[in-house]
């Protein structure tokens, strides 16, 4: 008897311990990418932007034909492919928490007041939303860089512009189920502005929802630059975006299948990471509001 | 039932009339369409004259009002680098990434829904992790990553594949196959979700409690219900995949709307990218509203509301 009493418990403990091990990984993943696109500089053994036409495509050094003094090996110019990677580490985490910013500040801001205020003002931002829904991001992203050419802070601005329709979604539902609890009520009732009700009472109270969108959407945005920047459109040559890595290696990809597997390696862990990190947050405070 | 469609339907039209700004005021943001269009080389005379010839001389809302009338009567104008209308150009190419949307949505379907099931029935074994660890490596895939990878292994490698173009039904599969990546993690934990909420309720006891087969309480009794967001979320994801086409179109040169609206940016030609966008989110809002007719079909319950 004792035994069917503790196995459910056995389970759960193994479960927490899977998510625990969840969270240990993806914020040593992105603790990791965080700390090389900081120091950065100070890491990288050559200069990324060095090109050497007398050194191209030296595969990495575990394999035949690689140096010790390339441990990435060396791009189609003969660029040092781990201080590419290195670099390229904080065109990603620049992109993906600029943007997350921007849409995070438009997105909650849309989706608090919606939520709040109800009525004609929610019929708004819902409409809102399922607007930017309809409009695909890829292809408005490529326009508005192929019209006025690409760059980063370009890069950054449309992602950021168009990406706040889950934090609205998130913020909105969220905000809808603190507005009658009594807390915010007893500020009303204590003389607050309701510019204080949305600051002190109601923000807080929704800041763990938004913040595993906030990874959600970091993963998305890192994503898509290397998408867009893959096309062509989007972080422009010769920064070492690692989408651009992918364009450029892609010509010599079936003899030097390495050039695309590491940058896309590296894309794919971080991804990995910040997800993890998501899902963990979200397992956390326990909801399925963001999924 | 009536009230609720009627709401559902003026939104969509209110979308679309969005949409149709949006797309228009998309390809005036940059300022001058003119100068981008006769290219770098070009004098002043020729802009001007590139400016006459195209009518972008007109003040911006009789341009606006204009392509507006157009474009109900089916009119998307003329394509400057095709010299063909470009309705013409997209009715050419849409089958084509309306075949690669409907191979990817039935291999995420194919994908999704078993080991959904599979999850949510051995919740919390091994076998469920091992599920929503195949969902986290999905989420993290890079789409034009993947897709290269495929074409050096399936393409190059084993020669099972071509490895790019238009032709056969062989170029669908691996465009296929990397587009139903995208969809099958939110897919697959849709359906683990729903079946775990659908097991653990009354009526399934019961239906234990008669004695049905494991099967029959699975398929006709618990999935029934699970399924229900299940299909309207896969209508939402089939305009997502082609929306999100473009990526995967260019990287395997596979020659649909995504391929056009990318060759058409290179080239500077706006019309036809203008009404790539539109058209691609027309059909999104129209599957959106499909989702919603659908879920009102499935769930009695909405039809009362």
């Amino acid at each position: 008897m004792s035994g069917a009493v503790l196995a459910p418990a056995a389970a759960r403990r193994h479960g927490r311990l899977l998510r625990h091990s969840g969270l240990v990984l993806g914020a040593l993943i992105v603790g990791f990418v965080a700390l090389v696109a900081l120091l950065g500089p100070w890491l990288a053994p050559h200069d990324p932007f060095a090109i050497d036409l007398s050194r191209r495509l030296i595969p990495p050094a575990w394999m035949e034909g690689g140096t010790a003094a390339n441990p990435l090996g060396t791009d189609q110019l003969g660029r040092d492919y781990l201080s590419r990677l290195i670099y390229g580490a904080r065109i990603s985490m620049v992109i993906g928490v600029l943007t997350v910013v921007t849409s995070g500040l438009i997105g909650t801001t849309i989706g608090v007041l919606g939520g709040y205020f109800g009525g004609r003002v929610d019929d708004a931002v819902v409409f809102a939303i399922t607007a930017r829904l309809s409009i695909p991001v890829v292809l408005v992203a490529l326009t508005v860089a192929g019209l006025m050419g690409s760059s980063f802070t370009l890069v950054i601005l449309v992602l950021g512009l168009l990406l706040w329709d889950r934090f609205a979604v998130v913020a909105r539902s969220t905000t809808m189920q603190i507005r009658n609890l009594d807390y915010v009520a007893a500020a009303w009732c204590a003389g607050c502005s309701r510019t204080a009700i949305l600051l002190r009472e109601v923000l807080p109270n929704i800041a763990s929802h938004l913040a595993v969108v906030a990874t959600l959407e970091m993963a998305l945005a890192i994503l898509l630059e290397a998408a867009l920047s893959f096309l062509g459109l989007g972080v422009p040559a010769p920064l070492p975006s690692w989408g651009l890595m992918i364009a450029e290696g892609k010509e010599y990809m079936f003899f030097s299948p390495w050039v695309i597997m590491i940058p896309g390696i590296a894309l794919f862990v971080l991804i990995l990471g910040i997800n993890l990190l998501g899902d963990a947050l979200r397992d956390m405070i326990g909801t399925d509001i963001a999924r | 039932m009536a009230r609720f469609l009627l709401r559902r339907l003026l939104v969509a039209l209110l979308v679309a009339a969005t949409v149709m700004t949006v797309s228009f005021l998309l390809t005036r943001l940059s300022g001058d369409l003119a100068i981008s269009i006769a290219g770098p080389n070009a004098t002043q005379q020729d802009v001007e004259l590139v400016r006459r010839a195209y009518g972008l001389d007109r003040p911006l809302w009789l341009q606006y009002l204009d392509w507006v009338a157009r474009a109900l009567q089916g009119d998307l104008g003329e394509s400057y680098f095709f010299k063909d209308r470009v309705a013409n150009l997209i009715a050419e190419r849409l089958p084509i990434t309306m075949s690669l949307g409907l191979v990817g949505l039935c291999i995420a379907l194919a994908v999704a829904l078993p080991l959904g099931i599979l999850a949510a029935v051995r919740e919390n074994t091994w076998v469920d992790r091992a599920v929503m660890l195949v969902a986290l490596i999905g989420q993290a895939m890079p789409s034009f990553w993947l897709g290269l990878i495929l074409m050096i292994v399936l393409g190059l490698r084993l020669g099972w594949l071509p490895i790019s173009g238009t032709g056969s039904w062989q170029h669908y599969v691996m465009p296929g196959i990397v587009l139903a990546f995208s969809a099958i993690p939110s897919l697959m934990r849709l359906t683990r979700a729903g079946m775990i909420d659908a097991l653990a309720s009354d009526y399934i006891r019961t239906a234990r409690a008669k004695g049905l087969s494991r099967l029959s309480i699975l398929v006709k009794h618990a999935l029934r219900n699970a399924a229900i967001p299940v299909v309207s979320i896969a209508a939402v994801q089939l305009g997502f995949m082609l929306g999100g086409s473009i990526v995967i179109e260019t990287v395997f040169a596979l020659h649909g709307v995504g391929f056009l609206a990318w060759e058409s940016i290179s080239k500077n030609d706006f019309p036809v990218v203008q009404a790539v966008v539109l058209v691609l989110a027309l059909i999104y809002v129209g599957l959106t509203l499909l989702a919603d007719l659908l879920n009102a079909a499935l769930d009695p319950r909405l039809r009362a509301a």
